[in-house]
Parts: structure tokens; C-alpha cells; sequence
């Protein structure tokens, strides 16, 4: 049975984490060929043939897939659906954009987030905020489907797929780019980091970050944040973890003035070892925390900054 | 220009979810339910725009079942015009999945001719994050989802979408679905008079069966489970500890 990947690309980048991670999961449905869109695709298809468990990539380039819109790469997807069985992409801002349009143009139910592959139609997915487990069979002839892939290993680079070009389809030309707004930063990626540093409402300011930063910095960490600390501007929106933001599941996760809400829970609890620092005992964060620590954040931080390393 | 908001029932987010013991599912009955709170943001941003002058009728819409007038009555009560309710279960714990929602709310687009439509961007139920872009692709619309910021012009639209890397603005034709991201406002309360004031506003009752959709699910719930626990840990008297115990497990 084929298996249809569409790559997660950035500019003209392979995004090699979230893309290893999904065709990790999407190599145990089958055999995976890896589509490769983009404004430029040849670099991110070259990087996504070495991929280990990659059959075949198709690359295709053209000027309406440079940014990702939803609707030139839906309608790309769809066009070569007809030999796959399962069409799969990492559960990325893009692959949730584009994948329940993929789904409902062929008429089948998108399984967004999956995070164990059962057998062929049957996956287990998160739901109610990671508050439960729901293992779902589908009844359509495609199964169109998000990975969640905090759940799913790398796959590594011992492949050599051999790379073929397909065409574009036609762009329905409904929107167009404008602008991305990227922060460009020498740190690790939240989703693929091993250690991350997450600041909450607790740490007041969008000054007092920099000491959120500098102990991240210190641990060659990710930084993430609360909703509460992005909603008040202490931290731009792509650092929040949670429900609604980035899941994340790395070695070492450690919150500092978060309170533990089941919607921020919802995107670290899979974290190896999780350390809280918060000055209020009864925060729910302690709960998960494998170490807490009882203590004034601003003294806290910069004291195991300094004592590490 | 009209405005349509799809917007859900759901357990209140402050409620501590039970998965109930036979593994059917998760238990609603005798739950607070509310809004699903992206809904409230959707709804928030319609009604700010029949504020500036931009829309002139702003119309919520909710599936599922009877209750779901409750919904609609919060969202008339914040400013709403009217409401449509379109019962398809009678069971609080059928979910409707988001192809049978996308497909009823396309025949009440059919008839209503909405020029812009603005939904929530996960319902916290099911997690699915799917309703809006599956709308979309059956009107043959443009998507706008995550949206952090909306400015219509026209016969267009401008607008700033949270993604993965920060932040990404595009522009979309009309009519447009747009999706609703925490950011994009915070949605007023309603007022007591305007609660009582939502009382008399129109709300429509129709079925998923007078749009002739078939509402039957394409998956089936082979089971629904607790997530696995995580034991409790310690707590370090010192940072001091804690660095011992850090270097230790995992530095
Ligand atoms: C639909 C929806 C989706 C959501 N999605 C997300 C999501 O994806 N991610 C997310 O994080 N949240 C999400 N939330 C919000 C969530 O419910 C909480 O409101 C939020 O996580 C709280 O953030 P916080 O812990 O930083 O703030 P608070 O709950 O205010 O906690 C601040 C903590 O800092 C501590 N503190 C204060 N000062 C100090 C100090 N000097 N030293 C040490 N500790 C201190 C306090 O004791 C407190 O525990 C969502 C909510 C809704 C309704
Ligand atoms: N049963 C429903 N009734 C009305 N609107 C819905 C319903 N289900 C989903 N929606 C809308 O679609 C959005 C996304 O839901 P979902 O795709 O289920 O995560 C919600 O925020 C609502 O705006």
C-alpha cells in the first residue's frame, strides 16, 4: 500500500525534523513517496531523498507554492492522491492548513494529530486537550491525516530515493502572500530541542524574558512560553506550548512561572524529565514536575544560571 | 455585507474532563458546557466589524443538538442578529465530525449568501482543526486560518495568520473563510439587557436531514482511553538540588 508524504518546507528548506518525524510514522503504513513543493523545491528534495525510508520524492516547483498557501498546494495534493492510500503530512501550521482542504476535496474525514498508528485505518489520537485517548478506525477509502510528531522518532539519513519532478496544478488563484514575519534565532527549534526553557505570566515583562533566555542559552535550549505570557506580549505567538500552540517532548522541559493549566499541560507533559519553578506550592504544574521547586523566579533563575555549566 | 459564525457547543474549558469507565467516551452529562471559546473570538470579530461598518447582518449558526440554543442565545446576547440552529444528533455525546458540519454549513451558505465567514480554529472537544479549511474547499473559497489580525477591503481581505516560524499575512479574495486564533481579540461579556434583548432575536430551527447531509460518521470510536499518568515527582529544597539532580539524570 502507497503512502503519499507531503514534506513540511520553509523558503526553500527542508524542515529535515518535522518531515524525518512524519515519514517515520508514514513508513509504517507502507511504502512512502515523499512530495517536495515549493518556490524552489530541487535543495529540500535532494535533502529529502537521503531521508532513511523514503521510496521515491517527487519535487515540484513552481511560483504559486513558494509560501505555502493553502490552496495551490491543496490542489497539488489532490492531483497525484489517485495511487496513494494514505496521504500524511506533520501536524505543522502548514499541514493542519492544508490537509483538512486535501480531505474534504475528496470527500473523505481528515484524522488530524495522530499519534500511534494502530494498523492501516486504525490510529489513536489525542482529544479534550490530551485529556483522553481516542483510537478511531476509518471507514474512507483515503485516509488523509496530521502526525503529532512529538510521538514519532526521526528517521535518519541512510536513504537515496531517487528524485522525479511532477507539475504543478492549476493555482484556483484566491489568495497571495504578502509577508512572513520569521524571527530569525541561533537556538534549537522548540518542537525538535532537547532541552526547553518555557516562561509564563509569572515572569511579568518582556524584559524579565531575558532571564527566561539567558538560562535557555546557557543549556543550548529552546525557549517557549505560556499563552498567558504571548497574549501579554512577553513572548511572540510561535514560542507558545500547549493546546493550541507547539507540542513539545523533549529530555529536559522546565517551567518557570507557569501555573500547570490542562491547556499548557497539553503541550509538555510527554516531556522526559519536567522541572517547575513557581513561588506558589500549589500550582497544578507540580503535579507533572518529576522536580519542583518552591521558590521566587527572579531569584531562582539566575542562581541556576549561574550554578550550571 | 453578511457575516456567518459557526459556532459549537462544547465542554466549558475550565472543566475537569472524566473519560468515562466502558471506554465509550468522555462524560457530558451534567457538564458545564459554553461556547467553544475560539467561537467567542469568531463571533467577537463579526460583530466589530457590523461596528465599523464593514458587515451589516452578522448570522451565528450551530449543529448538533437542541441545547445548542443555548449557544446561540450567548452569541445573539453579545450581538448577533439572528441564528440558525440545525439539530443533528440528539445525543449530547454524538459529536458531529467537521466534513458533515462543513457540509451542512455550505447549504446554509447556499441560502444565505454570506460575503465572509469567520469560524473558530479547533473546537476543544474533539482537537480537530478542520471545519474551516473543509468549508473552504467545498465553496471553493479562500482560507485564511489562525488568523491573529482581519482587515477587509472590499473585495478583499487582509490578514495576519499565526504559523510555526511567527507570523505570516496574506490576502485573500472574498467571500473568504478566516479562522479564529486566540489573539485576534478578546470577546466581550454580554450585558443583562443585552441577554435579555438576545430572547426575542430570531433563532431557526432546521435539521441536518432538511439540507439532505448525511451526518454518519466516517470514523468510528474503536474506543476512547485515559492518557497514561505521570507520577508525581519531588520537590528540591535548593537550587542547589536541583542542579544535583540535573546533572545527574540528564546534563
Ligand atoms: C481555548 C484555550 C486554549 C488555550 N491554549 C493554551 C495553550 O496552547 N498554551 C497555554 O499555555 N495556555 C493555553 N490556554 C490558557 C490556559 O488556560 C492558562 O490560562 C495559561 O496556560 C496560564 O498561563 P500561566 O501559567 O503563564 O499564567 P498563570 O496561570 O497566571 O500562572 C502564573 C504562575 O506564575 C507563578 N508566579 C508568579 N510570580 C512568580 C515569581 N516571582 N516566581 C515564581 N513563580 C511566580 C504563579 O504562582 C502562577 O502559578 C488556553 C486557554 C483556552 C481557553
Ligand atoms: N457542530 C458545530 N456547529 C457549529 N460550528 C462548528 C461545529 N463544529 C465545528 N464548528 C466550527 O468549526 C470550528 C473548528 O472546529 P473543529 O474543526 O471541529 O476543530 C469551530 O471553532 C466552529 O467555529
Amino acid at each position: 500500500m502507497a503512502v503519499l508524504l507531503l514534506a513540511e518546507v520553509m523558503g526553500d528548506d527542508l524542515s529535515v525534523d518535522s518531515t524525518a518525524k512524519a515519514l517515520t510514522a508514514a513508513a509504517q503504513l507502507g511504502d512512502v513517496t515523499v512530495l517536495v513543493a515549493g518556490g524552489n523545491a530541487a535543495a529540500a528534495a535532494a535533502e529529502a531523498a537521503k531521508l532513511t525510508g523514503a521510496s521515491a520524492v517527487i519535487a515540484v516547483s513552481d511560483a504559486s507554492l513558494a509560501n505555502g498557501l493553502a490552496e495551490p498546494l491543496a490542489a497539488l495534493v489532490v492531483s497525484m492522491a489517485g495511487d496513494f492510500e494514505h496521504i500524511v503530512a506533520p501536524s505543522t501550521a502548514t499541514g493542519k492548513n492544508v490537509m483538512p482542504r486535501v480531505a474534504a476535496l475528496l470527500d473523505v474525514m481528515v484524522i488530524s494529530d495522530v499519534m500511534t498508528i494502530v494498523d492501516g485505518d486504525t490510529f489513536e489520537r489525542p482529544i479534550y486537550a490530551g485529556n483522553a485517548i481516542q483510537t478511531v478506525k476509518s471507514a474512507d477509502a483515503k485516509k488523509v491525516m496530521t502526525i503529532r510528531t512529538a510521538g514519532f522518532d526521526a528517521a535518519g539519513e541512510g536513504g537515496s530515493a531517487a528524485v522525479s519532478d511532477g507539475a504543478a496544478a492549476d493555482n484556483p488563484g484566491l489568495s497571495e502572500w504578502v509577508e512572513d514575519k520569521v524571527e530569525e534565532s541561533d537556538r534549537p527549534d522548540l518542537t525538535s530541542a532537547k532541552i526547553v526553557v518555557s516562561g509564563g505570566r509569572g515572569v511579568g515583562s518582556e524584559e524579565n524574558f531575558a532571564i527566561i533566555e539567558k538560562l535557555a542559552d546557557k543549556l543550548g535550549a529552546a525557549v517557549g512560553a505560556s499563552r498567558a505570557a504571548v497574549d501579554s506580549g512577553y513572548a511572540p505567538n510561535d514560542w507558545q506550548v500547549g493546546q493550541t500552540g507547539k507540542v513539545v517532548a523533549p529530555e529536559l522541559y522546565i517551567a518557570v512561572g507557569i501555573s500547570g493549566a490542562i491547556q499548557h499541560l497539553a503541550g509538555m507533559k510527554d516531556s522526559k524529565i519536567i522541572v517547575a519553578i513557581n513561588k506558589d506550592e500549589e500550582a497544578p504544574i507540580f503535579q507533572v514536575a518529576d522536580y519542583g521547586l518552591v521558590a521566587d523566579l527572579f531569584d531562582a533563575v539566575p542562581e541556576l544560571e549561574g550554578k550550571l555549566g | 455585507m453578511k457575516v456567518l459564525v459557526p459556532v459549537k457547543r462544547v465542554i466549558d474549558y475550565n472543566v475537569k474532563v472524566r473519560v468515562k469507565a466502558d471506554g465509550s467516551g468522555v462524560d457530558l452529562a451534567n457538564v458545564k458546557m459554553s461556547m467553544n471559546p475560539f467561537d467567542e473570538i469568531a463571533v467577537e470579530e463579526a460583530i466589530r466589524l457590523k461596528e465599523k461598518g464593514v458587515a451589516d447582518e452578522v448570522v451565528a449558526v450551530s449543529i448538533g443538538v437542541k441545547q445548542s440554543q443555548e449557544t446561540l442565545r450567548t452569541a445573539l446576547a453579545m450581538g448577533a442578529d439572528r441564528a440558525i440552529l440545525v439539530i443533528a444528533a440528539d445525543d449530547v455525546h454524538q459529536d458531529i465530525e467537521p466534513l458533515a458540519v462543513a457540509k451542512i454549513l455550505k447549504a446554509v451558505i447556499d441560502e444565505e449568501a454570506p460575503g465572509l465567514v469567520i469560524a473558530g480554529k479547533q473546537a476543544i472537544d474533539n482537537d480537530m482543526n478542520a471545519t474551516g479549511q473543509m468549508l473552504s474547499a467545498l465553496l471553493g473559497w479562500s482560507q485564511a486560518t489562525f488568523a491573529s489580525e482581519v482587515n477587509v477591503d472590499g473585495d478583499s481581505a487582509v490578514v495576519t495568520r499565526e504559523v510555526d516560524g511567527g507570523l505570516q499575512t496574506i490576502k485573500v479574495k472574498m467571500p473568504a473563510i478566516i479562522t479564529a486564533d486566540l489573539r485576534l481579540n478578546e470577546p466581550r461579556y454580554a450585558s443583562l439587557p443585552n441577554i435579555m434583548k438576545a430572547k426575542k432575536k430570531p433563532l431557526d430551527e432546521k435539521t441536518a436531514a432538511d439540507y439532505g447531509v448525511d451526518v454518519s460518521p466516517r470514523l468510528s470510536v474503536v474506543k476512547t482511553t485515559e492518557p497514561a499518568e505521570r507520577a508525581a515527582g519531588i520537590k528540591v529544597g535548593s537550587v542547589d538540588e536541583l542542579v544535583a539532580k540535573l546533572k545527574a539524570e540528564v546534563l
